[in-house]
């Protein structure tokens, strides 16, 4: 594979399609600087500031923009917002896209057949392999994201973070409670 | 490997709980060549998602992913033929090439192409 990719790279730089550099800036990037931090940075900004948390419900792209996360590929971004009484969960059932700008590349089960298969017909079943057990009551909403729009959740916030700062809540938020396999942590919790 | 054993996988990997990002090298070069023909404007990224969903749904496709990434580099090279650059012939040749000069350079040393001994 890697000889392959090598003549790859070598036939793109001389037809000048490819600079080596700047491949090696992306892959820099990807690995070391986008990742959810980012995305947390945005659900925690949500929980803070109602003004904020409207936009973000309306024009997410916009509203992600804003804090200087862009997209690469001109998608377009849907924040979903959790409530006691919906519970949403994104999958990409065709291949993996994924929102790369606010939570940098999909984990492993993301990209997983089990996974982009289970998550439209069984949402449920697949939570609890998360260990995630939902009330009966709750209605899970499903978000299959495509190349054109990407979703991020918007999980609720934990009880007990009254008072907390935008940085401290942003410890709260973990990737998978933004792709909806997770909740966000409880304040104190480890 | 079932769904349980990769979630379980993922979080017993270091740090933010996320791990590398990419397992070998080459992965990260066949994604970062993707992105930036993208931003080149050889294709959109709706015939991107097209093509690496076509190759990710072959029969056989592995539960743990592990393969994505050699969908990925398939992807790569035949939107590359289909948009005339080069086509897999030229590749193979190339990618011999290089791995001949892998095996004619002393350990140690920066591969080059040059090295290959059949070059001519």
């Amino acid at each position: 594979m890697a000889a392959r990719v090598r003549a790859l790279e070598t036939i793109l730089t001389e037809k000048g399609l490819i600079d080596p550099q700047a491949i090696d800036a992306i892959v820099d990037t990807y690995e070391t600087k986008v990742g959810p931090r980012n995305g947390a940075k945005v659900v925690a900004k949500a929980w803070s500031d109602p003004e904020y948390a409207e936009w973000l419900k309306r024009d997410a792209t916009a509203a992600i923009e804003s804090l200087s996360y862009t997209g690469r590929q001109g998608e377009h971004m849907q924040a979903v917002f959790n409530t006691p009484d919906t519970h949403n969960l994104v999958v990409c059932t065709l291949c993996s896209c994924y929102p790369w700008s606010v939570l940098g590349l999909p984990p492993v089960w993301y990209k997983s057949p089990p996974y982009r298969s289970k998550a439209v017909i069984d949402p449920r079943g697949v939570l609890v392999e998360f260990d995630l057990t939902l009330p009966e009551t709750t209605r899970i909403r499903v978000w299959d994201s495509t190349a054109e729009l990407r979703y991020l959740v918007v999980p609720m916030r934990p009880e007990g973070s009254e008072g907390l700062s935008e940085e401290q809540l942003a410890e709260l938020v973990t990737r998978d409670s933004m792709i909806g396999t997770g909740l966000a942590r409880a304040p104190g919790a480890g | 490997m079932s769904l349980r054993e990769l979630i379980t996988h993922s979080r017993g990997l270091p740090a933010s709980g996320d791990g590398p990002v990419f397992a070998e090298p080459w992965q990260a070069e066949a994604f970062a060549m993707a992105v930036t023909l993208h931003d080149r404007g050889l294709f959109t990224w709706e015939e991107w998602a097209a093509t690496l969903s076509g190759k990710l749904k072959h029969p056989g496709a592995l539960d743990d992913a592990s393969d994505y990434y050699h969908c990925w580099l398939e992807a790569l090279e035949s939107l590359i033929a289909s948009k005339n650059v080069a086509d897999s012939h030229d590749i193979d040749q190339l990618a011999a090439a290089w791995q001949r000069a892998a095996h004619a350079t002393p350990h140690g040393q920066p591969i080059r192409l040059e090295n290959d001994p059949d070059r001519s």
